[in-house]
């Protein structure tokens, strides 16, 4: 009988934000993401360096730490191929850490796309380049394979899990949404439906969003959230079953939680007392696959994500301009990829980063709940102009290749 | 003279309307005392003197939002406090009190005032100088509200204005007939003037090259047709309508881009619009553009529309035309009345626009004829023939002159 255990995943991520890009940029100057003004959370650089100093180094120490003390201690991390080149321009040595940390053999790298987006749901054989494109990284920088496949935002359906099956991922991971468990427990291993080797693990969204969301909200009934407190819940949650999986973003320590929340002790004592007991334990996310038998089918048709109460794709692909964005950026696939310039592609796949359409999200600023929209730009609609702009000058660029074809509208 | 603002502190065509008009008169001997409601330097200006009426920056006068008549108050002119130069209202109250001093000190022959702004401020003047008032309506509230609505406030003062004024200027007939429709005027009160254009304004040694549009410029050797337009985003400008016959246009012919050049309050909207319809990478926004850039809007531009719900005059029209484009103009739009080698349209018909624009795109032969015809036309239209009909009906309302 194996022990029951954390499954800890952490997701790392920076994008290249667009700067404010114009028409009169537009066939002139061809760089979209290079910020010059410092003063602005625009400027990928500046925002890079300073998450480096809340979160990344920071946290990396304590992990070090916590793997060095506790031989049970165990994490998963994605890191995605955008971190990872701007980790490399900026902090070297912020690479260097999670290099010690993969090092260990306790830390699992989670595979996923380089850059940040949702092609599957546009173009499976853009998608898959970028599967490989960030396995190909990982390789090279942390010298390891990953096995375990997770979507972007968490994005998740049956058709997904049947891709990663035969693609070879021996797991995948999904957000553990009520209306799909219904009376089931996230904290199992699951099949999903339609596969026949692959494992589902699915996110703890309740003890995972205590921390990530909540930890430091003084409107909170449990605030101040003690080590005591979490591993009593935790206690609770895992009663006669098997994991807790705790998914979840790696800048939740030190940048969503600041570190005068406590967040760090606060992880560093838990880590202590879970592992107290001698039935408990942590695991990678393939250490919980190998452990645990499927304990049902998991069907889920429709996407599901990890974002907002209604757990879709709607801050990404919920309003015309968003749809607008995605139909100009896929359309150019053929044509950006039989150039073989490798830095016209590159700029191309980072306007598919993600963040991109999620600024350009408009459900909470009609809302006018503008606290829930984390954006460096002063409305959707400029965010909109920029990448719009930046897509313009990606088809000006491709013009110069095959004379025709490319440059619409 | 009363006005808002003087170019190059403008953020229309009132300032370049007051401009043009002072520099004409002056040239026929009229001694101006022109007063504004900000504390600036002008460099361009020396025909007539400035009175500066407060000493906010043109950028603060700029923040009180005059054009957009929803964002003034309702504070009466007795209610407002002068020391609040936050509150348009209370600009205004200093910009009456200025004025009363003004006249206090030398008589006017004349005293004309231009819209709203500054008619309470030339009734005082008339009431305190006995000179005669002469109201200039460049805008009227319908206008800037582009529906029945709009600032009650602002129509009360502009009836009051209207009713006071020893004479009334309108600068088209559409605006005469909004004076006598909705605010009961006499006809034999007002008289048109249309605008003008000082062309050699543009003479500046300016070429065009072709840099500042580089992807349009890139469409066009595609065989794309420019669609443009330069205005501020508000309701007024119809551009709605302009963006939905953009979609119409684009389903029948392919290599059309719009460029909208210009900001506003109804700009979210119109981006939204235009994904809506599927055309976001055809219309093109530029926020608000001024020098080179506003000028080469013009000139990478091939037609030009004028989409106004409502326009009194629409100089804007006769800048594009002198900069090469050929001209689609609301019919609700007044600059319309002294052109004809132009395409009309009523504001809404949104077929119909989109079969203009279609129909320039598709036939070279009629752009070059539009294009052609149209620098005659606007030509004769002289700010000379401004200042000499005004100066006519200051010599009406007493002999000597000034303004």
């Amino acid at each position: 009988m194996s022990k029951q255990g954390i499954t800890l995943y952490l997701h790392v991520h920076q994008p290249f934000r667009v700067r404010q890009y114009s028409v009169f940029d537009t066939a002139v100057n061809h760089d979209y993401f290079d910020e010059q003004n410092w003063d602005t959370d625009r400027n990928n650089k500046k925002v890079f360096l300073k998450v480096a100093d809340k979160s990344y180094r920071p946290m990396n120490a304590l992990l070090e730490k916590l793997l060095a003390e506790h031989s049970e201690f165990k994490l998963s991390l994605s890191i995605t191929g955008t971190f990872l080149e701007q980790a490399e321009l900026w902090a070297p040595d912020v690479i260097e850490s999670f290099q010690r940390l993969v090092a260990t053999g306790r830390v699992e790298i989670v595979a996923e796309t380089y850059y940040h987006s949702l092609a599957f749901f546009f173009s499976v054989t853009e998608f898959e380049r970028q599967v490989e494109a960030h396995k190909q990284k990982i390789r090279e920088l942390f010298g390891v394979e990953t096995n375990v496949f997770r979507n972007t935002e968490l994005a998740y359906n049956d058709d997904l899990a049947k891709w990663a099956d035969v693609y070879g991922f021996k797991g995948i991971l999904a957000e553990g949404w009520d209306p799909i468990l219904e009376w089931r427990s996230p904290n199992y291993v699951y099949r999903p439906a339609g596969t026949t080797n692959i494992a589902l693990l699915m996110k703890n969204y309740k003890m995972s969003d205590d921390l990530a969301f909540r930890f430091s909200n003084r409107d909170w009934s449990e605030w101040p959230l003690t080590a005591d407190k979490y591993s009593e819940w935790a206690n609770t949650s895992i009663y006669e079953q098997s994991i807790i999986n705790l998914f979840m973003d790696y800048e939740t320590f030190g940048e969503h939680q600041w570190a005068d929340t406590g967040i760090f002790d606060f992880f560093e004592t838990f880590v202590g007392d879970w592992l107290r007991s001698d039935q408990h334990t942590f695991y990678t996310v393939s250490g919980a696959i190998d452990a645990f038998e499927p304990q049902g089918e998991i069907s889920m048709p429709n996407t599901v994500t990890w974002a907002d109460s209604e757990r879709d794709l709607t801050a990404w692909l919920g309003n015309n301009m968003q749809n607008e964005l995605v139909r100009y950026i896929y359309s150019l696939e053929d044509d950006i990829i039989r150039t073989e310039d490798l830095s016209l592609i590159a700029d191309w796949r980072k306007l598919q980063t993600s963040d991109h359409l999620y600024y350009v999200c408009t459900k909470w600023f009609t809302d006018g709940d503008v606290h829930a929209y984390f954006s460096p730009y002063e409305s959707p609609y400029d965010a909109f102009l920029f990448v719009m702009n930046a897509v313009r000058d990606l088809r000006f660029r491709l013009h110069a290749y095959h004379r025709t074809g490319g440059l619409n509208g | 003279m009363l006005g808002w603002e003087l170019p190059p502190h403008n953020s229309g065509g009132l300032g370049v309307a007051c401009y043009q008009m002072s520099k004409a008169l002056a040239l026929q001997g009229a001694d101006i005392d022109f007063v504004v409601p900000y504390r600036a330097k002008h460099p361009n200006i020396n025909f007539m003197k400035i009175h500066s009426a407060t000493p906010l920056s043109p950028l603060e006068r700029y923040g009180l939002g005059t054009y957009d008549s929803k964002a003034v108050l309702h504070k009466l002119m007795t209610e407002a406090d002068a020391k609040d130069l936050t509150d348009m209202r209370g600009v205004q109250k200093r910009y009456v009190q200025f004025v009363e001093q003004m006249v206090a000190n030398k008589t006017p022959d004349a005293i004309h005032a231009h819209d709203w702004l500054t008619m309470e401020a030339g009734m005082r003047a008339k009431e305190l100088s006995g000179a005669p008032l002469i109201v200039h309506v460049h805008a009227t509230e319908f206008d800037r509200s582009g529906s029945e609505l709009g600032n009650p406030l602002v129509h009360e003062i502009e009836y009051e204005g209207l009713m006071m004024a020893d004479r009334i200027i309108a600068v088209s007939e559409i605006t005469k007939n909004i004076i006598i429709q909705k605010y009961g005027i006499p006809e034999s009160k007002i008289e048109v003037i249309y605008n003008a254009i000082d062309a050699s304004e543009f003479n500046d040694g300016y070429v065009y090259d072709g840099r500042t549009y580089k992807y349009l410029e890139a469409l066009k050797q595609e065989g794309y047709t420019i669609i443009s337009t330069v205005t501020r985003f508000t309701i007024q400008k119809g551009l709605q309508h302009f963006i939905k016959a953009a979609a119409r246009a684009s389903e029948k012919y392919d290599k059309l881009a719009f460029l909208l050049a210009g900001d506003g309050e109804q700009r979210d909207e119109l981006i939204a619009l235009a994904a809506e319809y599927g055309i976001s990478d055809k219309v093109f926004f530029t926020g608000f553009v001024r020098g080179k850039q506003w000028r080469d809007a013009y000139s990478v531009s091939d037609v030009f529309v004028m989409s106004s719900v409502s326009e009194p005059f629409g100089l804007t029209a006769l800048e594009a035309a002198h900069h090469d484009n050929a001209l689609i103009i609301s019919r609700q739009s007044g600059v319309g009345e002294v052109l004809h080698s132009i395409f009309r349209y009523d504001f809404w018909d949104i077929d119909r626009l989109s079969d203009q624009i279609v129909g320039i795109a598709a036939s070279k032969t009629l752009e070059s004829a539009l294009k052609e015809n149209i620098k005659y036309e606007y030509a004769r239209l002289s700010w000379t023939d401004v200042a000499h009909q005004c100066m006519r009906i200051y010599g009406l309302m007493k002999s000597g002159v000034a303004a």
